[in-house]
């Protein structure tokens, strides 16, 4: 791997050679079923850095940098971070990246992860206009530390209470729902970067519940422990169809009492999830939860009457967003 | 004419009157609006750093999403929340669940109650951890959360609890 200076240098290099990328609607690497084309498995890398905090507990911003290059890197099969972009992203459209900031300051994707993934896709040719960091409000995107920006020659950075929601409500299965005018008309894809916590209805929250934030009353969803709910509305067509990465934060996670914050629950796995078949990713998600709380003595999500059923249902033949079946997750642990 | 309009307002301000005092007993009989937020000062290096936001139990969702529902199943009335911080670093985070009664309150409790807490002499019953205090006071639960840990953390939350359950 290069170091950071090296990347840098780098970025002045691949700046010369973005006017000759091809225009390709989305990147090439992402495929509709997420999975390895020689395997048939879906990827998941889990990157590690138990040095993320610095001795003073503080995050440091330049390991989250290396961790966030090592998760690409080693799922893409691309030494250079910014060749790794190039191949997940396209060139010219609008970026989202979905943060989740629902559990306040102290449980919220972390902030240097997000400015982490803004710097890669600059450097990868995307404008900073062309980003566009959002959650449901702006409360939401304050408990990440970030602030609010519609300046379209920046980064951008609002909530659903500044886009609104569409007018005309979309239905898949038992989600009845208007979905937030961000991503409908402002992203052409979408990174999710959701918050790896415990979840007293759902389980676990994660890749697929982080889509909750996308709608305009998600508390409608969350009956029967958010079964079906969850998976289908992760078949919305748009849904589908644009959020097409996730960056998942596992830095820092709560395993037990969220989605809120609970400092006394709060663990750092110190870690990314990295993928693109969320059913996957969730499922991964879903194993590290249960291994932390079985660590701290808690009974499992099934025994606590939270068990993540939505996972097997997106799963299942009606849904067919992902895998949840082991055997066909390729998990890379680094 | 001029008697009958003195009588009149005679008769108009003697009603008036009675209007005005029976006014006055009813608001002095109902229980005066509490806002249990300590200013900032009021507690010794503890600021308040945000309005208090307010939200009715059909609303909570956008609040705490899918913690509402164990609240409104506990039959939360209103959540209100304010952040803090402590000698201009600690920050801090106070949320006061209105329930109906003392048994939603007590409901609520008896969840954020685990082997490793602290039993803590603050209102009907409190607990604290490392960096929150959680305690019920009537239909009052109040949690308060650190986002940072210091030695000084836990004093510093006891004292401004103590602060909120004064004005309960």
């Amino acid at each position: 791997m290069k170091n950071r200076r090296e990347f840098l240098q780098a970025t002045a290099t691949g700046a010369l050679i973005l006017g000759s990328q091809s225009k390709l609607g989305l990147a090439g690497m992402i495929d509709h079923k997420a999975t390895h084309t020689e395997t048939g498995k879906s990827r998941v890398v889990i990157a590690r850095d138990p040095a993320l905090h610095g001795p003073d507990g503080q995050l440091d911003e330049k390991h989250v940098l290396d961790l966030l290059d090592r998760a690409i890197a080693q799922y893409t099969g691309r030494d250079n971070p910014i060749d790794a972009w190039k191949h997940i992203v396209p060139v010219g459209k609008a970026i989202g990246l979905k943060t989740n900031g629902l559990g306040g300051k102290g449980i919220s994707t972390h902030l240097a992860l997000v400015m982490a993934v803004a710097e890669r896709l600059q450097q990868a040719g995307v404008k900073a206009g062309e980003i566009i960091v959002w959650d449901r409000n702006r409360h939401d995107l304050e408990a990440c530390g970030l602030t609010i920006n519609t300046d379209a020659s920046k980064m951008r950075c609002y909530g659903s209470d500044v886009s609104g929601f569409e007018d005309t409500p979309e239905q898949w299965g038992t989600a009845r729902i208007r979905l937030s005018k961000i991503l409908t008309r402002d992203c052409d894809m979408v990174i999710g970067m959701p918050i790896l916590k415990d979840h007293t209805m759902a389980g676990v929250t994660f890749a697929m519940k982080n889509m909750y934030g996308v709608v305009d009353r998600p508390f409608d969803l969350h009956a029967g422990g958010c079964n079906p709910a969850v998976a289908d509305l992760n078949c919305i067509p748009v849904i589908r169809q644009k959020v097409r990465f996730t960056i998942g934060d596992a830095i820092s996670s709560v395993y037990d009492g969220g989605p809120g914050f609970h400092p006394e629950r709060l663990w750092q796995p110190n870690a990314l999830i990295v993928g693109e078949d969320r059913v996957a990713i969730d499922q991964t998600a879903w194993q590290m939860i249960e291994r932390k709380r079985a660590e701290a003595g808690l009974n499992t999500l099934e025994a606590a009457g939270k068990p993540p059923r939505y996972i097997a249902t997106a799963a299942d033949a009606t849904h067919q967003l992902g895998f949840n079946d082991p055997q066909k997750i390729h998990l890379m642990e680094i | 004419m001029i008697f009958r309009s003195q009588h009149v307002s005679a008769r108009w301000i003697l009603t008036a009157s009675a209007l005005m005092l029976v006014a006055l007993a009813s608001t002095g009989c109902k229980k005066k609006a509490i806002d249990p937020f300590p200013a900032s000062g009021a507690v010794s290096g503890w600021e308040k750093t945000s309005d208090t936001r307010t939200f009715a139990a059909k609303d909570l969702y956008q609040y705490i999403d899918g913690d509402a529902e164990q609240y409104i199943s506990a039959g939360v009335v209103t959540t209100s929340t304010s952040d803090y911080k402590y000698q201009g670093q600690l920050e801090a985070t106070v949320d006061i669940h209105t329930m109906r009664d003392a048994e939603g309150a007590r409901k609520i409790f008896a969840t954020g109650v685990s082997n490793d807490s602290k039993n803590i002499s603050i209102g009907d019953a409190g607990v604290a951890y490392a960096q929150s205090v959680i305690f019920r006071k009537g239909p009052y639960l109040v949690r308060i959360v650190a986002y940072q840990s210091t030695p000084g953390t836990p004093d510093a939350l006891q004292a401004l609890a103590r602060a909120v359950v004064a004005k309960l």
